[in-house]
């Protein structure tokens, strides 16, 4: 059970949290230029990495907001938490 | 006869408290203080339960949590009963009934016991084998192998006792109360760090506290002194907190521990009564220091398991704390010293120990001196080579070890004894270590996997830390204690440790017989009668990975999940296989460390409050007036109100005429509602729904089909633009936080530039929904000053008014094709808006319906219902909702999704309604179609989604997804079921009212 530490609330148990999957997918501005392949990329790729692994968290039962997480996935240690619309923590 | 092995007095044990209970239907009596196990003991009782393959008598053989054998049923036949207890942890009180497991029908006559004699047809992996027969064969076992499994029962009436949760916070958690344990929490909380002391024992001070070896001092005191005085100073130290009788279950990552604290277990049954009986902790610590110790290992040889045979560490334990002799004649066998500290104990209070057998050449410690002064005999360099004894051990045969350890020589010496202690050294308890997430390293030289990589704020010290001498562990203690608490100076500083403790050990993991190893026993797990011999079967079929030799020969996998026989495995294995053990790796050790209860588990959350409910503000009104409820997400909802004994298929008729007839009325309060305000309000309900939002004018209603971005229908419902940039939305009852979850997703990650702000307001609003041709006078009589004419308030607009002083938003909108109006007021108001409305209308005859009135209504217009008759797999375009799609619209969720070569195949499964030729027959919801039926394979072309008998057309109708379905208008299709071909016709899916008349009729 994971203490996530809530760039708006701090520190706070796993299940007041939902994981959204992979980070820094951005939903393409002009979906009707892409062909079948490309759409389909951003539609159903997702890494599932043993390792370092950027991701999306929602602090559901808590201040609502989506925020960033760098979470190693081997032991799961969480490296960086940061907003959305900032840049990824550079290591 | 029953015996008395009582042997002196214990400071723990008292003697003036004589309570008795009832073991396997016999009384015994033991004091205040006593463990099951330890009563037993000094009634003479070893033989408790059998063993689970080979229904072996099986005697007590640990004093602790890691028992394989004691397993035993509480209070059978109550409805406090508890299978698969171990007798070890059981604290007695007066009225105590126990009953081994595993035997049928007594354990002094078990049939089971057959198994034994049968055991070359029992090799690992026999199950496995067993299940690849004819299933037929299987089930004849059935009926005995049912009645001889060793599980237990569980109780048959509810469980009586309560069960609690609590949320603890500490800066230190300190589990164990050994020595190392009492002296970490000391120095924590003496340098102002909250800490928390547990300790799953009665007592506080692990083993040390009966540790009254002369050889061993601390500031001149025994061990035990010593450690008496440092508890005694715990009392009174500010921030620590000290829990007995808890044992932690789980090691989480992040520091976050379970812990189950026992409340109630040793009480006598009126104390129990309305008490919180055991309480899970859950535990988030800063830091966490294991003080968990080490388990005593057996040795493993022939015939290891038989009654009498114990942990050397256990018989000085029953000495020492308990005062009780756990045999007249007492031998032990051993690979290290601490056998001679169990015998010296014994020595010591007058017991007899027949001889030491010790695997090792010599040992040259002053304990090792001192036992041979006193005449015990030692037989250096012996192995034992068979036990005898059915019931209760009566000998031992001992033989002369080779040079190498795999075989034995010379003439076999039997020793006559009733009790034999096995010492094979010590294994850290490093189980909860590593559910942490953190790695072990074997060590080659110790035999021991210890601690090596922390993956959160975490020590391990005192011998599951790899310190087993009293001077090590103080020593390390301190330096631990320093370096990770960040203190300068311990109590433990200028400690004075005096010990002859040697680490002098021989460790053989399996001890070689003089007969091959296919004709002995040599148990490696007690609990599942796993052999040596099975580990080595499996390895030469050919299993190589840990895992996988556990699973197939099923050792570990008990209840105590192998806590002895372990080490033994992996070291059979790795000699075996020719490998390091290093190599090996270890299984891996799950939580929870002992069984939990499920009333532990689970804690307030049963009955009432297994799950959350929602009730509407109406709810009242429906219980009072006998509705049925369905359980639709977390809401109760009015299911159908049934009069005079009607049956829900009568009471669901006749509510749907009743509502196109004249009014009914519909309790809508549970629909999800989302406010919707911001300068981009329009824009951003352009982007989510299909269809376009910007024109719609302030003060009117439209319906909206929300997609994934896969273009899968996600939900619907009616959006009314109460101002410029002002909405409310309505979702499905099911998707209303999936609905507001997913517009907050997309607003904060997506479209952070957009000014829209959403507010769930579901809980705000009280709705009432009245149809039917009557519906329009009944809201008149309500709301006199409202204008109703089409002109003013026309199909699919909304207007606010007050009903007497209560303000109210009503929009005329349509869930059933009827004329009709959902009124919303304040929640408070809901059951005074019902109750109106039912007033007003009872000239009318209005009729309240439920949720499967409202379902076959809108099924009569061909209305979908979001999860009934999608899946997750419909596009609008499948549903035939064209319509809705806007093509002009540059963008929206799911729009691309939409021309994927995939989603625009002409063969996938499209919305159709059904008609069966005979239209008395009802399809069953979830039944196949099929256009031919003498095909095989048969091609199922889709199935059935929603299906009624209505009563406004007099014949059944159904909705279904059909492959291809939109080009099959009017062919005929079959719905097999298990007696009969069902003969149906692909139809228009709006069977009623196609024109709409109805809704647009002047009333
Ligand atoms: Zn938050």
């Amino acid at each position: 059970m994971f203490l996530i530490n809530c760039p708006y609330c701090g520190e706070r148990d796993q299940q007041e949290f939902k994981a959204g999957g992979e980070a820094h997918i951005e939903r393409p501005k002009q979906p009707t230029e892409l062909s079948d392949d490309e759409w389909a990329e951003y539609l159903f790729m997702r890494k599932n990495i043993k390792g370092v692994q950027f991701e999306r968290w929602n602090h559901a039962h808590g201040c609502r907001k989506w925020f960033n997480m760098v979470r190693d996935t081997s032991n799961d240690e969480i490296k960086a938490i940061y907003k959305m619309g900032e840049k990824p923590p550079a290591q | 006869m029953t015996k008395n092995l009582r042997v002196k007095s214990s400071e723990y044990i008292d003697e003036t408290n004589r309570i008795s209970f009832k073991f396997n239907g016999k009384t015994y009596h033991g004091f205040k203080g006593d463990t099951l196990a330890s009563a037993l003991l000094a009634n003479d009782v070893h033989l408790v339960g059998r063993s689970f393959k080979y229904h072996r008598p099986r005697g007590i053989m640990t004093s602790g949590s890691e028992e394989p054998n004691a397993i035993i049923q509480i209070n059978p036949c109550t409805n406090r009963t508890e299978p698969n207890v171990r007798a070890t942890e059981v604290e007695i009180y007066e009225g105590l009934e126990a009953s081994s497991q595993n035997c049928w029908p007594s354990v002094e006559f078990d049939i089971g016991g057959i198994n034994n004699f049968l055991s070359p047809f029992f090799p690992a992996g026999f199950y496995y084998k067993t299940f690849m027969w004819p299933a037929s064969f299987w089930e004849k076992y059935e009926f005995f192998i049912r009645h001889s499994a060793g599980l237990g029962k569980s109780p048959t009436s509810s469980d009586p006792d309560i069960y609690d949760h609590r949320n603890v916070h500490c800066d230190v958690l300190v589990v164990g109360a050994g020595i190392s344990g009492i002296l970490a929490a000391k120095n924590a909380a003496k340098n102002n760090f909250r800490t928390l002391l547990v300790d799953e024992k009665n007592e506080l001070g692990g083993s040390t506290i009966y540790e009254n070896n002369e050889f061993n001092k601390i500031d001149n005191k025994t061990p035990s002194e010593w450690l008496k005085k440092e508890i005694e100073e715990l009392k009174g130290i500010k921030n620590l907190e000290i829990k007995t009788r808890t044992s932690v279950a789980a090691y989480h990552q992040y520091n976050y521990l379970l812990a189950r604290e026992n409340l109630t277990d040793h009480l006598e049954a009126k104390y129990k009564t309305n008490k919180i009986r055991q309480r899970l902790l859950k535990i988030r610590a800063k830091k966490v220091i294991l003080a968990t110790g080490a388990l005593e290992r057996p040795l493993i040889f022939n015939n290891n398991d038989r009654p009498g045979i114990m942990l050397s560490s256990a018989i000085k334990k029953y000495s020492e704390f308990y005062g009780v002799a756990c045999g007249n004649k007492n031998v032990f066998f051993t690979n290290n010293d601490s056998a001679y500290e169990s015998a010296l104990s014994l020595y010591n209070k007058g017991i007899n120990v027949e001889a030491i057998i010790d695997i090792r050449e010599q040992s040259e410690s002053k304990i090792v001196k001192k036992i041979k002064e006193t005449g015990i005999k030692i037989y250096w360099s012996h192995s034992i080579v068979d036990t005898a004894g059915y019931k209760r051990l009566n000998s031992v045969s001992i033989m002369k070890l080779s040079n190498d350890g795999t075989s034995v020589t010379g003439s076999k010496i039997s020793i006559s004894c009733d009790c034999l202690g096995v010492a094979g050294g010590w294994s850290p308890a490093v189980h909860l270590y590593t559910q942490s997430g953190s790695k072990l390293k074997f060590d080659e030289e110790k035999k021991v996997f210890l601690p090596n990589q922390n993956t959160s704020e975490q020590i391990s010290v005192g011998s599951c830390g790899g310190d087993f001498k009293i001077d090590e562990i103080i020593k390390n203690l301190n330096h631990k204690l320093k370096d990770n608490l960040n203190i300068k100076e311990t109590n433990l500083d200028n400690i004075k440790v005096e010990t002859d403790q040697e680490n002098s050990k021989r460790n053989i993991w399996l001890l070689p017989s003089d007969k091959p190893l296919g004709k002995t026993k040599p148990f490696v797990d007690y609990q599942n009668d796993a052999t040596a011999k099975d580990i080595k079967l499996a390895l030469r079929e050919g299993f190589r990975s840990i895992e996988h030799v556990k699973r197939y020969t099923t050792t570990g996998m008990g209840t105590d999940q192998g806590k002895l026989g372990n080490m033994h495995a992996l070291g059979i294995i790795a000699d075996t296989a020719g490998v390091k053990m290093g190599e090996l790796g270890t299984t891996t050790f799950r939580p929870p460390y002992t069984p939990l209860t499920f009333g532990t588990i689970v804690g307030r959350n049963v009955g009432k409050f297994f799950d959350i409910f929602r009730r509407t503000p109406m709810n009242d009104w429906h219980v009072e007036n006998k509705a049925e409820f369905e359980n639709v997400g977390q809401w109760k909802r009015a299911w159908y109100y049934p009069i005079n004994g009607e049956t829900m298929h009568q009471a669901v008729q006749r509510e749907s005429k009743a509502a196109r007839e004249s009014a009914g009325i519909l309790d809508a309060s549970t629909l999800g509602k989302i406010d919707i305000q911001g300068s981009d309000a329009s824009e951003f309900l352009n982007r989510v729904y299909t269809n376009a939002w910007s024109k719609l004018a302030i003060g009117k209603c439209r319906y909206g089909l929300m997609l994934n971005e896969d273009g899968m229908v996600y939900d619907d419902g009616v959006t009314t633009r109460l101002g410029e940039n002002h909405y409310i939305m309505t979702t499905t009852t099911g998707g209303a936080a999936n609905v507001l979850g997913k517009l907050e997703d997309y607003l904060q990650t997506e479209w952070p530039e957009l000014d829209v702000y959403l507010t769930s307001v579901t809980d705000h609003y009280a709705t009432a929904s009245l149809c039917g041709p009557n519906s329009k006078k009944i809201l008149k009589k309500i709301i006199s000053d409202l204008d109703l004419s089409d002109e003013n308030f026309p199909h699919m607009s909304f207007k606010e008014a007050n009903i007497g002083s209560i303000q109210c938003r009503i929009m005329r909108i349509s869930f059933t094709g009827e004329h009709s109006y959902e009124i919303n007021v304040q929640a408070s108001y809901g059951k005074d808006l019902w109750k109106k409305c039912m007033e007003a209308g009872q000239e009318f005859n209005i009729t309240p319906y439920g949720t499967e009135t409202m379902h076959l209504l809108r099924a009569e217009k061909g209305f979908i219902i979001v999860g009934q008759d999608t899946d997750g797999t419909m596009t609008p375009i499948d549903l035939q909702m064209d319509w809705i799609v806007s093509k002009k619209k540059y963008d929206f969720i799911g729009k691309r999704s939409l021309y994927r070569s995939d989603t625009m195949r002409e063969d996938r499964k499209q919305l159709v309604g059904l008609l069966t030729d005979d239209p008395n027959i009802v399809l069953e919801e979830g039944a196949q179609i099929v256009s031919e039926l003498n095909q095989s394979p048969v091609e199922m072309l889709g199935h059935v989604t929603s299906s009624y008998f209505s009563p406004n057309l007099n014949k059944s109708i159904a909705l279904a997804v059909v492959r291809g379905g939109k080009d099959m208008m009017g062919k005929k299709l079959f719905v097999p079921m298990e007696n009969k071909n069902i003969n149906v016709t692909v139809a228009n899916p709006v069977f009623y009212d196609q024109t709409n008349e109805r809704l647009n009729a002047q009333l």
